[in-house]
């Protein structure tokens, strides 16, 4: 077949080895192709970048790698020797390791138990244990990959679970490790240590693949990058022949403006949209989230939300969209006021022009089995375009407007028949906006507005968001991307522990401060 | 992990589901074989017991009214999120409802009255029995798989309870009811017929299949054209996202369970004020435990329901005839049967779809496999 024409020169023989090769690759799901004669090579002892928008087809080629698919044709080899791996075992006994973005731990098992599942060295827990935690420690000593080895997962930070699933895959001898957007849940500290951990790891003899949409990060770390673009691989090169402008153009496929700086608008700012004063909330565990929150919103301007995830930004949106009322604290919204004993709630949120654009785009802006029309009209369901008075939907006028919204924010594909989630994660994602700023709102919650969202739609989204800032709309934008932050915000605040730590024009942000009030410190 | 099937429309709601039935009936012919008996034959007296004669057509549509009625339940329980496993004991409640009005009132009202009035108070009954475990699990906790299971007890309970104490006509050696006046009397379809001049033979088949078309019309728009099922739906999809809308998913809870109740308490029109014209035990015979399998088959929705309980109907007819007429086939042959189609069409209704998948890329060209 065209595979012997098609293959590049072999390696010269005083290079490194190859660690993996995936040579034509073609796999296809029903009517989609989802690698299309991809090719990756990956040397032995290098950090490998692999990029593309969502959809590329980097996910179906890692998963053929790790046996969760078979390729349609195509051939594999591991370390020069052909192979056909048919599951994750295959995988795991080739060398093979993989990070997958979303945990694969038992939250209530402790770290070690998570390493040691199904790897136990004998049958006997008394003797499989020790020599466990024996090689644990080795293997943390060696790699600097420390975690509480007797903490049930469920208790340890996200960057400490990461590395339990790195120890799971060094544990079963992996040499060629595969990250899938490892970057996405961290802190920029936790992230330093994982490239610091990555980079002893490389000098160790180890492989990594890193799978990411992050392109400053394969700036920083890796030492060779694959960009792929609809199921097949557009380019390949060294990182230290290219740079970041050049990656994004050739994963979108055109020129791509990112980042913009933000215009502070501050002087323009106009009326408070949005007033919310010590704020008190605490879970149903008895864990207090919010600590007194205050913050002020006026039309025309965007508020950042900066810190580390899980420092009650999620619980601060929750409260002001009205999905959870607090303890105490009181909020004014567009002229009204709300005690916690008669909260604000989500429906009454909707009818005093709050839109809210939810951080879980699958667990709550979506609703991922109804057709797209449908989930265009959750939480507006009951407004006199979309229902009569007795309950009836206007169908047909739902969709006609679901077709016109798509048209607007660029929702592909342009289908209001099409269910929720066979959009890709962008496309989703403008399908909410579409939603939620197509009503023109005067206050605008949104929290991680580009999370798993590929590049083109980023540079949309940001696009739509100073659009409406400009327009008059008081923004209040959560995200755990400083560099968003920084591109759109006017004013960012910056939470720690259930407690605003800082607040600060954009212009006299830098990484470095926020970094310290992020970590609750005050500023010197 | 979900992997993709990616078959078109078409194929998934035709085309799986006519493979489905071929392999269903393969097995139960390859078992029928097995235990010495001619499969074609065996067929033969199948279809002809099921939709031969007009008799046995109306009998299939008959057994077909109750499926209709509980699959239904199941459906709009679905797509709420919930799983109703008690459309039995809501079925004996509907039965009860309609069997006290009838006994109370049907000698002083005139039909016009009686009849509306039974529908309602078995519709009633059901979803009054169904609320209870709907609470339970909206506001209590109590998962509603188990406490809908221990209500098909305490229904049947019930039932026997109140009809040996207390409606048991006196002098008589048999546990029901005294007869309803003819008030209360459904119409049967061979009295309709007539007086459109059509003869029709006499059979249980009676004015409640078209209760059941109207239910199932009723429920589509239900589902999908109002507010109300958007919200019901919504909630069974996504509660977290149904939360963001600002729905409140325990009413919601409490509606789906209440509707599918009274869909389920109508089988009680079917039986009791179609066909018994009194209260009697056991009548629900086992419709509100078809109903789940018919609305697996029918993947929760009302057209497919229909579809489904035609089948479920024919070989409910037609397993007794062939019991009655093949020699040595017995009517556990039949239940067989009818597993194999449960088991192909409802729990593995989708172990073929990958095969299907991977034929259909072979077979079409490009552009014609979005359907």
């Amino acid at each position: 077949m065209s595979q012997q024409a098609k293959a590049p020169p072999v390696a010269p023989a005083h290079a490194t080895p190859w660690a993996v090769e995936m040579v034509d690759i073609h796999k296809r799901f029903g009517a989609v192709r989802a690698n299309h004669g991809a090719t990756l090579r990956v040397r032995s002892g290098t950090i490998h970048a692999l990029v593309g928008e969502n959809g590329a087809g980097k996910s179906t080629l890692m998963s053929i790698l790790y046996g969760f698919y078979e390729a349609d044709s195509g051939t594999l080899r591991v370390n020069g020797q052909p192979v056909r791996i048919r599951n994750a075992q295959d995988a795991i006994a080739l060398g093979l390791g993989m990070v997958h973005q979303h945990f694969m731990l038992v939250d209530t098992m402790t770290a070690l138990d998570n390493v040691m599942l199904g790897a136990e060295s004998s049958a006997w827990l008394h003797k499989a244990i020790p020599a466990a935690r024996q090689r644990l420690q080795d293997l943390m000593q060696a790699t600097g990959l420390h975690v509480a080895l007797d903490t049930p997962v469920g208790d340890l930070p996200v960057g400490d679970r990461q590395r339990v699933e790195i120890l799971k895959a060094l544990f079963r001898g992996a040499k060629t490790l595969i990250l899938d957007e490892p970057t996405a849940v961290l802190t920029p500290q936790e992230m330093a240590q994982l490239f610091e951990v990555l980079r002893r790891l490389r000098a160790q003899g180890s492989t990594v693949i890193l799978i990411t949409h992050k392109l400053k990060e394969v700036m920083a770390l890796c030492d060779h990058v694959t960009v792929m673009r609809a199921g097949t691989v557009v380019h390949e090169t060294p990182v230290a022949d290219t740079r970041v402008d050049a990656l994004a153009q050739a994963m979108v496929g055109r020129a791509v403006h990112l980042m913009a700086p933000g215009m502070a608008l501050a002087d323009k700012a106009g009326e408070v949209r949005l007033a919310a004063q010590d704020l008190h909330l605490t879970d149903a565990w008895g864990v207090p989230r919010l600590k007194g929150v205050g913050l002020q919103l006026r039309a025309g301007e965007i508020v950042g939300v900066a810190g580390v995830s899980g420092n009650g930004q999620s619980e601060l949106l929750d409260v002001l969209s009205g999905l959870t009322a607090p303890q105490s604290g009181r909020l004014g919204l567009n002229g009204q006021t709300f005690e916690p004993s008669a909260w604000l709630n989500p429906t009454q949120a909707r009818q005093l022009g709050l839109a809210h654009v939810p951080e879980d785009r699958h667990a709550r802006a979506l609703v991922m089995g109804f057709e797209a029309w449908e989930s265009a009209a959750l939480g507006y369901e009951a407004w006199p375009e979309n229902a009569t008075a007795w309950g009836w939907m206007h169908r047909r006028a739902m969709q006609t407007h679901t077709a016109d919204l798509m048209e607007r924010f660029d929702v592909r594909p342009r289908d209001p028949l099409l269910v929720s989630a066979k959009f890709s994660g962008g496309n989703q994602q403008k399908l909410v906006l579409a939603r939620e700023l197509g009503r023109a709102p005067t206050v605008l919650l949104i929290g991680q507005p580009t999370r798993g969202v590929d590049i083109g739609a980023i540079e949309f989204i940001h696009g739509q968001l100073r659009r409406l800032r400009d327009a008059g709309c008081a923004v209040l934008l959560m995200s755990s991307e400083l560099d968003e932050i920084l591109a759109l915000a006017d004013r960012v605040v910056v939470m720690c522990q259930g407690a605003v730590t800082g607040e600060l024009p954009v212009a006299e942000c830098t990484e470095t401060r926020l970094g310290v009030l992020m970590a609750g410190g005050p500023l010197t | 992990m979900n992997h993709p099937h990616l078959l078109p429309r078409w194929a998934d709601l035709v085309v799986l589901p006519l493979i489905n039935l071929a392999v269903a009936l393969l097995a139960a012919g390859a078992v029928v074989a097995l235990v010495g008996q001619n499969p074609t034959e065996v067929l033969q007296a199948l279809v002809h017991g099921a939709v031969g004669t007009p008799r046995n057509l109306s009998y299939t549509l008959y057994y077909a009214t109750s499926f209709v009625f509980t699959g239904l339940a199941v459906a709009v329980a679905f797509h709420g999120g919930l799983f109703n496993i008690g459309g039995e004991g809501q079925a004996v409640l509907g039965g009860l409802g309609a069997g006290l009005v009838a006994l109370w009132w049907s000698a002083h009202l005139p039909a016009w009255l009686m009849l509306p009035l039974m529908v309602g108070a078995a519709a009633l009954a059901g979803m009054a029995w169904a609320t209870v475990p709907a609470y339970l699990q909206a506001y209590r906790g109590s998962h509603i798989v188990i406490t809908t299971i221990m209500f098909n007890f305490l229904a049947s309970t019930l039932l026997v309870y109140l009809l040996v104490n207390w409606l048991k006509a006196p002098g008589s050696m048999s546990v029901e009811s005294a007869p309803f006046a003819d008030s209360a009397k459904l119409p049967g379809v061979h009295h309709m017929l007539a007086w459109l001049g059509v003869e029709w033979p006499s059979s249980p088949l009676n004015a409640s299949v078209l209760l059941a078309v109207a239910a199932a019309v009723g429920v589509h728009l239900f589902l999908w054209r109002t507010r109300a099922g958007y919200r019901l739906r919504a909630v069974g999809a996504s509660e977290t996202a149904a939360q963001y809308a600002g729905i409140h998913a325990k009413r919601q809870v409490l509606l789906a369970m209440a509707v599918s109740g009274a869909l389920a308490g109508l089988v009680g029109v079917n039986e009791i004020a179609g066909v018994a014209g009194r209260l009697m035990l056991d009548f629900v015979a086992g419709a509100g435990f078809t109903g789940i399998a018919v609305a697996l088959m029918g993947r929760n929705h009302p057209l497919g329901i229909v579809l489904a309980s035609l089948l479920f109907g024919a070989l409910f007819q037609g397993g007794a005839e062939v019991a009655f007429e093949v020699q040595g086939f017995t009517r556990d042959m039949v239940v067989t049967l009818q597993g194999f189609i449960v088991l192909f069409s409802g729990a593995m209704s989708y172990v073929l779809a990958p095969v299907l998948a991977r034929l259909l890329v072979r077979l079409l060209p490009e552009g014609a496999r979005y359907g």
